[in-house]
């Protein structure tokens, strides 16, 4: 438990603590820019002050405090991967997530609740026992599971056999967990900026300067500050910051919509997925289901919400449960997904020598908030690439080299 | 179909198919961007730029798109921040001569 939150308990008025400084002029040079102040932006700038003594640090954000995706996600976090790359990577950050709350003194209301990802298909049978076998081979926690055990699991579940897609068996991760993801990034934020780091919101970037492989300066709507060196870190946006840079990535933005229904009685426990179904549904602590389903069918730099999506995802829902039939929905929004061609992120260095780029998160970026700014954030410090981040290297698509994760993308995409 | 310009200028719903006139978006599979392809012989980082970047313009862009229950691929315009259809056409309106891929078939 948060210490912070235990002496706040006991107070006899409730002090609520500003979490950061009022918004400071823009100095005229920094050690290390990070373009973007969402989740992974404001990890890697804790990391780099904590672990590395560096403080002379820039967060800028075209927007507000973790407006973007991070704000978007439907907040699981789990590690149940397919390739050997991204079990290790992710479950990295499993084991960074469950110290989290302490380690920041805020409370992100990690809730482990355990994830099971349906199959109704043999073809999915397949997929899950295989990775359920790379699961093992690296030490996580991860099986196949069949109807007798998801009943339960989820005791509300429809295992009926006799619907179009009976459920035949499930890949069963039990550390598979929630986190509150505003509070990840304040926690950070909050962190970062007590040892000095500076988060300057609505500050856009236009341009960056040149001079030979270096970036000299980072040009912004509030003026222009010169740099060390520079990360970008903005999910949806990478394909148009990186051309800054003269980046060419493998990126398509593609629109990804989610909702929520009312509140209702608790009575869902796990995470529930279908890739099949297109679907996946968990339970909040207030009682309201968030719910999601594959991206947009096209690409797109638009977070509107569409009839198309809602119609598409509530139909596969009821399959699961049809007893939800008659309950609300009470909001939708959209994020936009940097979708890469083999369903893993891009992270490490650029052609040029001060710019570092963590990008391609498609529908799979909060879950490695806490590694991927660590390990960044040591990227940037050192200027090594450390070995787990190898796999993840720009120049995979023209050595072809890919990390192939389509498989263990939550829904099909 | 009495379709007004007041459909084009709303969020894609519709979309005007060249061969089958207006249709619901949900007929229709995007293709990707019309970028020309490299000459068969080129040097793999090219083709490998081909099969694996993308421009992933913020704006108006040219794309491939199929309306998938008459199997016909055509072109379209369309701006991606504004999530609006600007015009469709028949492919060869921009691909004028046949490209033959076999030229120099069997050299390595």
């Amino acid at each position: 438990m948060p210490w912070g939150l235990l002496k706040q308990g006991l107070r006899k008025s409730y002090l609520p603590r500003g979490l950061l400084p009022r918004r400071q002029a823009l100095k005229d040079s920094y050690d290390v820019v990070i373009i973007g102040a969402g989740g992974h932006g404001l990890a890697a700038a804790y990391y780099l002050a904590k672990e590395h003594g560096i403080t002379d640090i820039a967060v800028l954000d075209k927007g507000y405090l973790a407006g973007g995706n991070t704000a978007r996600n439907t907040a699981i976090v789990r590690s149940n991967y397919l390739t050997p790359e991204g079990v290790s990577f992710y479950d990295e950050s499993m084991k960074l997530w469950g110290g989290l709350s302490n380690e920041l003194d805020f409370n992100i209301q990690l809730s482990n609740r355990g994830h099971l990802t349906l199959a109704h298909a043999d073809s999915t049978l397949r997929t899950m026992r295989w990775r359920a076998e790379v699961n093992k081979h690296l030490d996580v926690d991860s099986d196949l599971v069949y109807p007798d055990d998801i009943r339960r699991l989820c005791p509300h579940l429809d295992l009926s056999e006799d619907v179009r897609w009976p459920i035949l068996g499930a890949l069963y991760h039990p550390p598979g967990s929630t986190a509150r993801h505003d509070a990840v990034a304040w926690g950070y934020a909050h962190g970062a900026s007590k040892r000095g780091v500076e988060i300057h919101e609505h500050t856009e970037v236009t341009g960056l300067q040149r001079d030979g492989q270096r970036v000299t300066a980072v040009e912004t709507d509030r003026g222009t500050v010169r740099c060390g060196r520079v990360l970008q870190a903005v999910a949806g946006a990478s394909s148009v910051v990186g051309d800054m840079a003269g980046l060419r990535l493998p990126i398509r933005t593609v629109p990804l919509q989610a909702c929520v229904s009312i509140p209702l009685m608790p009575f869902l426990d796990p995470i529930i997925v279908s890739g099949t179904l297109h679907t996946y549904v968990w339970q909040t602590a207030r009682g309201e289901l968030v719910m999601g389903g594959s991206s947009d069918p096209y690409p797109g730099y638009t977070t509107r919400s569409t009839l198309d999506f809602k119609e598409g995802l509530i139909a596969h829902l009821l399959e699961l449960f049809p007893f939800l039939a008659e309950v609300r929905l009470m909001r939708q929004w959209a994020g936009m997904t940097d979708m890469t061609p083999d369903f893993s992120p891009i992270m490490g260095k650029t052609h040029l020598d001060n710019y570092y780029i963590d990008a391609g998160w498609g529908t799979w970026g909060f879950k490695a908030t806490p590694v991927c700014g660590r390990r960044m954030a040591e990227t940037v410090a050192t200027g090594r690439v450390p070995e787990i981040l190898h796999a993840f290297d720009m120049g995979r698509f023209s050595r072809f080299d890919q990390v192939g994760e389509r498989g263990a993308a939550s829904v099909g995409h | 179909m009495e379709i007004n310009a007041k459909a084009m200028s709303q969020p894609m719903k519709l979309m005007n198919c060249p061969l089958n006139g207006w249709r619901n978006i949900g007929e229709f599979v995007y293709g990707g961007e019309v970028v020309p392809a490299p000459a068969h012989d080129a040097p793999t980082e090219e083709w490998a730029d081909w099969v694996f970047m993308e421009n992933n313009t913020a704006g108006v862009v040219r794309e491939w798109w199929l309306h998938a229950p008459s199997s016909y691929w055509f072109i379209a315009e369309r701006d991606t921040v504004r999530d609006q259809v600007l015009r469709s056409y028949p492919p060869d309106e921009v691909f004028t001569e046949r490209v033959e891929h076999d030229k120099g078939a069997g050299t390595t």
